[in-house]
């Protein structure tokens, strides 16, 4: 138990490491292996679970020296957050992998990448020390380029390069934040600085403006890995040309490290300047949840619609914490359902988004490439099983009661509507635009008259059940019985809403 | 640590043996060549074991050379000066082999490829300014040969304008020493003889004479706007070469400055910091967008080696412990991850294909074609990006951190060259090794077209990309070293002289 957080990361990557040793194993063997290697997260995160305390703050936490010069640490710890997101990508790589099983171009290294990607993201969610952290966070864009690169589709190498141009561009502007915060506080320390910033001392170090400039730097990383409107336009083109494991890794996890990124380093060290910010950002959220699912809505290209609606879901998580920092801590009780909102909302919109990726995969590599949303017609009863698991994903997407979207939008929604109810009447606009467009997909597609091929449609395959099913139950049981997941972060979230400003 | 000055020594020996061996078989004078440059590497990486982190010089020989005018032959070595050799033992030997297929007048070519060796480690381990000088020099000139004789493209246009460049640079540097000694009426030429003597001349003088230094050594460091001779001069080398000169020589240049010219002239930091300071920005955005638009492959890295030194100078320019300490760093990190872009670009890439434009290469699948060279490429790239977990990364931050503290606006435009190296770097990534097959082209044509990789080349490119990783997982590694000699009386009369 005393480095399982390394053991957590390291794990995949050790399996993409036996990948690249050995050249000379069957596809097959290799798949299997990756697999296994992938799912050791999942196992992992259930022994960490079960030693977990959910008041208790960082656990398991591993610290060591590592460069004496910065201060430098490598420090991991979990908390309910970490946890919550370390679970998550459990569930969705090796559920990504299982999508990839038909990739027959050099499998090898797609594994090897993919598994790659899964320790990175994990290094995101466990690492407290900058260092570290943006060790893990840039590392994550190699593999997804390659993925995205050499697996995606006709226009991959530019939408590749456009998201990791992009993406470094705003890492760039964050290191350089970093670098202005220790050169006058002297700690790289996320769990440090937020101290420093709690007790005041971060702003008595620096001027006010210079603050406000680190934190514009920050913000400008995150925000275009999230992605937050206007820093959204790489989005579309790299979700709906990357293959369909790597799409469903994409806004499954690596939107949500964007995220994360926002709780674990915006909110708890900058929450002045968060404050100030926050109408600002309100109105760009709002933007992202209104103008994302307009965008979705217009959308011929069923892969570009799924991903547009990414920019709407992910925007609920930032709408509820800019809403939080607003109206500071005079509303506990709505404050605490926002932040719980925002955490269950990255949890369902990766279940959810990477099922709808999944689908259109499905349909892409059954029609031969088409995923047009006047392609299709009549699949339901072509294939009744594949309509029913993926009429489902579109109503957990969509909010349905009972499912476990609904939860999460309705706790932001509760949470927002008490700290600003203006941002929460008009992010209802983004609701009814994400019903009338999943509706549209699902009406296209599965209903009307059969397109033409659409009688040959094959069924779900065995594989293809087994790869969908898990994440369909949970849509089930969270939408049910949330407090599985409320619980593990209720504590922390109590103590954001109670302490901080 | 006393046994640092042999690699001076033996690399000198070396190169008279591989010219006396090349005249019986070129396998001899390989295989000298290699032997010697491991064996010097092998002292440098012994010294660095038994090396204790302290703050001034420790002496390894110092002995009367010219007693009229106080010329001592002074050598001795601090944790800067370690980190360097280390880093010469490291290119040297990684040049070598990659030098492995010249065919034509082997002996030769290794003869002067040492003595340039000998002159760099001369260099690094200097502590009497004249007797700097004297290695300094003694670097330059098989420099020339090496690109007039075996070069590529342009060579005899490139070696004339390097040597060039490179002379003009130290008579610069000849002339400031000169006006100190002269002026200042010292009574030799040790470091803090010198500065004590230049400490005595008026503040205009010292401005003119830090003009001179810095400006000389900056030359060979590639200082925009006196850097193009560093794209042509590196595209025209052979690819030993060029590993040679981007991984040690253009740090002669850096260490030159930050060596002689920062702590003999502190009076005149002040004055010439923004100045420095701009121009190196300049270097690394100019030199970033350059690379972004040649056709290429060797220009791009060429270009990008300009704007990696960019960061160097730009360290040197803040003048706080924490910057410098990142540009040193940083030398050697460039050093490393350089010489194994031009191994790729040059010996993999152009010996096989027998093209270096980027059109060309388009059309060649090389990922398939050359999927060992790629690897090595897209992690040379990687590293040359500044991604985290290379030793760019920790280099370039610790820059950034002390850049902040004297100018903000600098360290801003200088994030955003981090920016534009991942935009020209990844642009190289995808037109040349990420290519299309000409569907015209028969499937079996594409077929291993090409020669096979050989061991040099594996056991090469091995060699650097551990480096990178070692120092960019444990940057402390170097870092213990550099620190403490920061505190050196010399470097800290620095930091008194810039302003903060």
């Amino acid at each position: 138990m005393k480095c399982i957080l390394s053991t957590i990361i390291l794990t995949p990557w050790l399996g993409a490491l036996v990948l690249a040793l050995s050249p000379r194993l069957s596809p097959k063997t290799g798949r299997v292996l990756a697999l296994l290697f992938s799912l050791s997260t999942l196992v992992l995160a259930a022994v960490a679970y079960a030693g977990f305390d959910a008041t208790a703050g960082y656990q398991f936490v591993e610290q060591h020296q590592w460069i004496s010069i910065l201060k430098v640490s490598y420090h991991l710890g979990l908390d309910g957050m970490s946890l919550l997101l370390v679970v998550l990508t459990g569930l969705i790589a090796p559920t990504a992998l299982l999508a990839s099983w038909k990739v027959d171009r050099d499998p090898r290294l797609f594994n090897l990448l993919f598994l790659f990607l899964q320790g990175a993201a994990l290094g995101v969610f466990l690492a407290l020390d900058f260092f570290p952290w943006f060790i893990f966070w840039e590392l994550s864009l190699v593999p997804a380029f390659f993925l995205i690169k050499l697996w995606g589709g006709p226009g991959a190498s530019r939408a590749a390069y456009q998201f990791v141009v992009y993406t470094i561009g705003g890492s760039a502007f964050m290191l350089l934040a970093f670098a202005a915060l220790f050169s006058a506080v002297g700690t790289f320390d996320f769990v440090e600085l937020a101290a420093l910033a709690h007790s005041g001392a971060l702003a008595a170090k620096m001027s006010g403006p210079a603050l406000t400039a680190i934190f514009l730097g920050v913000l400008l990383g995150l925000a275009v890995k999230v992605p937050l409107f206007p820093f959204h336009t790489w989005l579309p083109d790299a979700y709906s040309e990357a293959p369909t494991g790597a799409s469903m890794f994409l806004t499954g996890i690596m939107s949500k490290m964007g995220v994360y990124g926002f709780l674990r380093i915006l909110w708890p060290i900058f929450p002045a300047q968060l404050h100030h910010a926050s109408s600002v950002l309100i109105g760009l959220a709002l933007a992202g949840v209104v103008l994302g699912a307009f965008a979705a809505m217009k959308q011929s290209d069923l892969k570009r619609m799924v991903a547009y609606s990414s920019i709407n879901h992910v925007s609920y998580c930032l709408l509820a914490l800019f809403a939080v920092a607003w109206s500071g801590s005079i509303h506990p009780d709505a404050s605490v359902a926002a932040f719980s909102g925002a955490l269950l909302q990255m949890f369902n919109h990766g279940l959810s988004a990477s099922a709808l990726f999944f689908c259109v995969g499905i349909l892409e590599s059954r029609s031969g490439g088409k995923r047009g949303i006047l392609d299709f017609g009549g699949v339901r009863t072509a294939a009744p099983v594949f309509a029913a698991l993926c009429g489902i994903a579109l109503f957990s997407s969509l909010g349905l009661p009972g499912l476990n979207g609904f939860v999460g939008e309705f706790l932001v929604f509760r949470g927002v509507f008490g700290l600003d109810p203006w941002a929460a009447a008009i992010g209802c606009l983004g609701l009814f635009a994400t019903a009338y467009f999943l509706l549209t997909f699902w009406q296209r597609v599965f209903h009307g008259p059969q397109g033409a091929g659409i009688a040959t449609f094959r069924d779900l395959t065995a594989m293809e059940i087994a790869t969908l099913a898990p994440t369909i139950a949970l849509m089930f049981i969270l939408g049910v019985f949330p407090q599985v997941l409320v619980g593990l972060f209720n504590p922390l979230v109590t103590a954001w809403a109670t302490h901080l400003p | 640590m006393n046994l640092l000055p042999f690699t001076i020594y033996l690399s000198f020996a070396g190169a008279v043996l591989s010219l006396l061996a090349g005249m019986r078989s070129a396998a001899m004078a390989r295989g000298v060549a290699l032997v010697t440059a491991l064996f010097c590497w092998g002292i440098t990486l012994y010294a660095a074991c038994n090396f204790t982190p302290a703050r001034d010089l420790q002496n390894l020989v110092d002995v009367a050379w010219i007693p009229e005018m106080g010329i001592r032959y002074h050598l001795a070595a601090d944790g800067i000066s370690l980190t360097l050799v280390v880093l010469t033992g490291l290119a040297a030997t990684a040049g070598i082999l990659f030098s492995w297929n010249i065919e034509e007048r082997v002996g030769e070519f290794f003869a002067f490829y040492l003595a340039l060796i000998g002159g760099v480690y001369g260099v690094f381990l200097s502590a009497d300014a004249f007797l700097f000088f004297v290695f300094y020099e003694i670097a330059i000139v098989p420099k020339y040969f090496l690109i007039a004789n075996w070069g590529s493209t342009n060579r005899q246009y490139g070696a004339m304008k390097l040597a060039l460049y490179s002379f003009a640079g130290s008579a610069m540097v000849l002339v400031g020493l000169l006006w100190i000694y002269a002026a200042g009426h010292a009574s030799g030429f040790g470091l803090p003889e010198l500065a004590r003597a230049a400490a005595t001349t008026s503040h205009t003088d010292q401005i003119f004479i830090f003009g001179l230094i810095f400006t000389g050594f900056a030359v060979l460091a590639g200082m925009f706007p006196f850097h193009t001779w560093a794209p042509t001069g590196h595209v025209a080398a052979p690819t030993g070469a060029s590993m040679l000169l981007a991984g040690v020589v253009m740090k002669l240049g850096a260490y030159g400055c930050l060596r002689v010219a920062m702590p003999l002239v502190p009076g005149a930091l002040e004055f010439w910091q923004p100045v420095i300071a701009w121009l190196a920005v300049a270097g690394i955005i100019y030199a970033g967008l350059v690379a972004l638009v040649q056709d290429d492959f060797k220009f791009v890295i060429g270009y990008s080696s300009v704007s990696h030194m960019g960061f160097v100078l730009l360290g040197l320019a803040a003048a706080n412990p924490t910057a410098v300490a990142g540009a040193v760093l940083q030398m050697f990190s460039h050093g490393v991850i350089a010489g194994l872009l031009f191994a790729v670009v040059g010996r993999m890439v152009y010996e096989r294909t027998h093209t270096r434009q980027l059109e060309d290469l388009r059309k060649l699948p090389l990922h398939r074609l050359m999927p060992f060279a790629c690897v090595v490429f897209v992690l040379a790239g990687l590293a040359s990006m500044g991604m985290p977990g290379f030793s760019g990364f920790p280099a370039e931050l610790t820059i950034l951190i002390g850049v902040w503290k004297s100018s903000k606006i600098l360290a801003i435009l200088a994030a955003s060259g981090v920016l534009i190296a991942a935009a020209f770097t990844l642009r190289a990534i995808q037109v040349a090794f990420f290519g299309q097959a000409n569907p015209a082209t028969p499937a079996t044509a594409l077929h291993h077209p090409y020669a096979p990789v050989t061991w040099p080349e594996r056991t090469g490119a091995f060699l650097l990309l551990a480096a990178t990783l070692v120092v960019g997982l444990k940057p402390d590694l170097l870092l213990n070293w550099i620190v403490p000699s920061l505190n050196s009386p010399l470097m800290q009369a620095v930091w008194r002289g810039g302003a903060q």
